[in-house]
């Protein structure tokens, strides 16, 4: 039994790790194959499966690359850029994130933004409270959740209700988005403040009412390969498939608004 | 003579070097939490009345998880201990699921179980009107969840070293098992059980992940200080560092006055 | 109380199946070798222990224990008596000794002051508020007596309860324990497996060897005639199986000794180690007990040697230091053992 429990808790550690640790890789070749090599991307967590179907994408045009990517909360994924983490390409859910490792000098580039993202109100699926629009959220006798103002969402939640001269009776400030959405999944809060892409990724469990003050807060994300990338070539292929039509068109797909 | 005085008080190398790098390796991060601290911005940080809320809930919940673990661990630990019952292996495993589960799947697993649309929590919501999740209680329950099996193992142990013979002895002095338990074993392994309460008040004390998810966070019901230093780390380190300070020492200093209270008594007696 | 037991407990490879009974005011020593179950049968007594077969009566028709009855060790009417006293660690001497009045709903106060004066029945009085930890060895085994006699049990069973005292203190308390024992109203079952306990304390003694009875008598019957090698080392006697026929023992080990007093068929010729006597050269004379043998092992013994020997006839001898030292003896000697026939006692096996 003891040995089940060290073994457990080693494998939790080890999958805790293992993304943030890789990714040196070897320095790519340019050829006329295609790139080569390991590109290691740094990546906020709400990005994974477009940002995994477009690094599939890559490997299959490039038979010889292999793409590698660490998913984390933005400020995390900075935090670790800047203690010197190894990484290519840096995609963060906001600017500011993106403004640490910039007055870090750490990007090689200018950051481009390449897609945004709105608020939509999660309800499970068939809405059982009713939920109708934003105004529900000062409904003390709903079961209601946002994200803490102290995370991204939470600011973004915040200054929607600002403008739409609402005070929300919440009854969690939750540490993140998905936490938010899920309380929403399980059915245990009427309704939630998350992203549309969020909701889109959620599936059946979780049905998305948009709402028409969203529009004035889009998040937007923004992307840079890194100046000691040690794949620079892979880094830009990566930046330059995200940006093109095709990583556009992904990205839409998955909920993001086009820049 | 004095040459064996001599070795009984010193540690001998092969000991005195790894527990001196243990020492160094588990102090150090609180050296440096002390040494980062933004000493001047810790009085502001004491007078926002969140952290006195967050404060007082820390260790009003961690003190009802340690009463409940108590009441419900303390049998557990007998029946695991002493009793003869089949299947008993099998029932240690179980309680001691939540120390290998990590605790944000323990807090789902509650909500399953005691959310509005759980397995109890339903039924207890339709009929009752009453819903457990965001609210205090729910951080008592989370806690407890998490807490409990470091009272069960701690108990378990102090009962079985203690001499299974003296309950023997109260059985021909015509005492029943329940008068036994009461008189003799659970005095007998009170050390034990205030360990394993200390372990228990602790890491209800620092319960982060199970409180999260099936308490949520809102300051006042269920912002415990835990969840307060992990909100304030995603936009003010330093207000962090702080907040973990104030958790530290209350804690810290917890301990100390309740241990010198014990240690006090049974030196004496 | 009478006391009807047939103990059959399964230990592993070991089955101890015993039989035993007690009369009504009767002390009844168990003796034996470590791990000969005499312990089993007193856990079995107390209701510490369920039965594997068997059954225990008292009293004539009061079923204890048998395959359908276990009466838990806290409904019986008994007081135990254990080789380490076990007395409460976190309570009092008087409150130790008070705990069984308690159990049985005596309040406080009364219970704590016949424990007092149960204190003072065993020399304690005025030691009554310290802890176990504070009493020595003795007074501690004086505390837990007075612990397991205070509810005026009908049985009382005492498990070495002497064995972990230094030996002055142990015949102090021996002492003390016999003149309680002789107060006691009721029946007492006392296990030990040192044979001065028995004789002193019990008015009758079975011998447990093996999970099985293998003699029974009054201590001194049993100390006169031993019928194994155990109980015959303990109370100092050589013991030597054979067949006789008129005065002379063909012994099952080979070779024959002469005895005093005719017998006939299997028997048992036992020969106390003073009446053995060493010599260098064979003996001139006509002792009819002479053997050659080899000088195995010497343990000084008081004021005498005790002298392993081994032969055809294995033997041991007491002989005095002066004679030890005269004979210039050291182990792996050859000597010449030799012993009248008037000193070898025989008796039927």
């Amino acid at each position: 039994m003891r040995r089940l429990l060290a073994l457990i808790s080693l494998l939790t550690v080890a999958g805790c790790a293992g993304p943030a640790t890789g990714g040196t890789g070897t320095v790519p070749r340019s050829s006329d194959d295609g790139l080569t090599g390991t590109v290691t991307v740094f990546a906020a967590a709400s990005l994974t499966d477009v940002f995994t179907t477009l690094g599939a994408q890559l490997e299959r045009d490039n038979p010889q690359l292999t793409v590698q990517f660490n998913f984390a909360g933005s400020s995390a994924l900075a935090a670790q850029l800047v203690q010197g983490a190894p990484a290519d390409v840096f995609a963060s859910a906001n600017p500011q994130q993106m403004a640490v490792v910039t007055e870090a000098g750490l990007a090689a580039a200018e950051p481009a933004v390449f897609a945004g993202n709105v608020l939509e109100i999660a309800v499970p699926a068939g809405n059982p409270a009713g939920v109708t629009g934003l105004a529900d959220f000062a409904d003390p006798d709903l079961t209601l959740a946002l994200c803490a103002a102290d995370v991204p969402c939470g600011a973004a939640a915040s200054a929607v209700f600002a403008d739409a001269g609402i005070t929300p009776r919440p009854d969690t400030e939750e540490e993140d988005v998905k936490a938010a959405l899920t309380k929403v999944q399980l059915g245990e809060v009427d309704a939630a403040l998350v992203y549309a892409t969020d909701v889109r990724a959620a599936g059946a469990d979780v049905e998305g009412i948009p709402f028409p003050q969203a529009e004035r807060e889009v998040n937007e994300y923004p992307i840079c390969a890194l100046a000691a990338a040690p794949a620079p070539a892979g880094a830009r292929a990566f930046v330059d498939l995200v940006t093109s039509d095709a990583g556009r068109s992904a990205l839409v797909a998955a909920g993001f608004r086009a820049p | 003579m004095r040459a064996i005085r001599r070795r009984d008080g010193g540690v001998p190398l092969p000991l005195l070097v790894p527990a001196v790098l243990g020492t160094a390796f588990l102090v150090l991060p609180l050296v440096g939490l002390v040494v980062r601290a933004p000493w001047s911005g810790i009085a502001p940080q004491l007078a926002r009345p969140e952290v006195g809320s967050a404060l007082r809930l820390s260790l009003l919940s961690a003190t009802a998880a340690t009463a409940a673990s108590l009441l419900l661990g303390v049998p557990i630990a007998w029946v695991l201990a002493r009793s003869r019952i089949r299947g008993r292996s099998v029932l240690r495993a179980l309680v001691t699921v939540p120390l290998v589960l990590p605790p944000v799947v323990g807090g789902v697993a509650l909500f399953l179980v005691l959310g509005r649309q759980g397995i109890l929590g339903r039924p207890l919501f339709e009929q009752l009107g009453v819903t457990i999740p965001f609210t205090t209680a729910a951080v008592v329950i989370a806690e407890t969840f998490v807490a409990m099996p470091f009272l069960v193992i701690s108990v378990e142990g102090a009962l079985r070293a203690a001499d299974a013979r003296f309950e023997d002895a109260a059985a021909t002095l015509g005492a029943d098992r329940w008068t036994t338990f009461r008189r003799v074993t659970l005095p007998l392994v009170a050390p034990g059980v205030a360990a394993g309460a200390v372990l228990c008040w602790a890491r209800a004390l620092g319960e982060f992940g199970a409180t999260i998810t099936f308490a949520g966070n809102f300051p006042g019901t269920t912002q415990t200080m835990p969840l307060a230093v992990y909100l304030a780390l995603q936009r003010d380190p330093e207000a962090a560092i702080v907040l973990s300070l104030v958790l530290l020492a209350v804690s810290l200093g917890t301990l100390l006055l309740l241990r010198d209270r014990w240690l006090g008594r049974s030196t004496a007696g | 109380m009478t006391l009807a037991a047939q103990v059959v407990v399964r230990r592993g490879p070991l089955t101890v199946d015993l039989a035993v009974r007690v009369a009504d005011g009767e002390v009844l020593a168990v003796l034996g070798p470590n791990g000969a179950g005499k312990s089993t049968l007193l856990r079995v007594l107390a209701g510490l222990l369920p039965l594997d077969g068997g059954r225990v009566v008292v009293d004539g028709d009061t079923v204890w224990d048998d395959d359908r009855v276990h009466v838990p060790a806290h409904r019986r009417s008994l007081g135990m008596v254990f080789q380490d006293h076990l007395l409460f660690p976190h309570l009092s001497i008087t409150d130790n000794v008070a705990f069984g009045l308690r159990t049985r709903g005596v309040r406080r106060p009364a219970a704590r002051g016949t424990a007092q004066g149960w204190l003072e029945r065993v020399g304690l009085a005025g030691l009554g508020d310290r802890r176990p930890g504070e009493l020595s060895g003795g007074q501690a085994q004086r505390a837990a007596l007075a612990r397991a006699l205070v509810g005026d049990p009908r049985l009382l069973l005492l498990d070495e309860p002497l064995s972990a005292l230094d030996a002055r203190t142990r015949l102090t308390v021996r002492a003390e324990l016999r003149r309680h024992l002789a107060d006691f109203a009721g029946s007492a079952v006392l296990v030990s497996h040192d044979p001065v306990d028995a004789m002193a304390l019990a008015d009758r003694v079975v011998v447990v060897e093996d999970g099985a009875v293998v003699q029974a008598g009054t201590p001194a019957e049993v100390a006169r005639r031993p019928r194994t090698d155990y109980v015959a080392r303990l109370v100092g006697l050589v013991l030597l199986p054979g067949t006789a026929a008129g005065t002379t023992v063909a012994l099952d080990g080979g070779g024959a000794v002469s005895v005093g007093e005719p017998a006939s068929g299997p028997v048992f010729a036992a020969i106390r180690p003073a009446s053995v006597s060493l010599y260098l050269q064979r003996p001139a004379g006509s002792p009819r007990n002479v053997w050659p043998a080899r000088l195995v092992a010497a343990t000084p013994h008081g004021s005498e040697v005790r002298c392993d020997l081994a032969g055809e006839v294995p033997l041991t001898a007491d002989v005095t230091a002066t004679s030890f030292a005269e004979l210039g003896l050291a182990p792996g000697a050859d000597v010449w053992a030799s012993v009248k026939a008037a000193d070898v006692t025989v008796y039927t096996r």
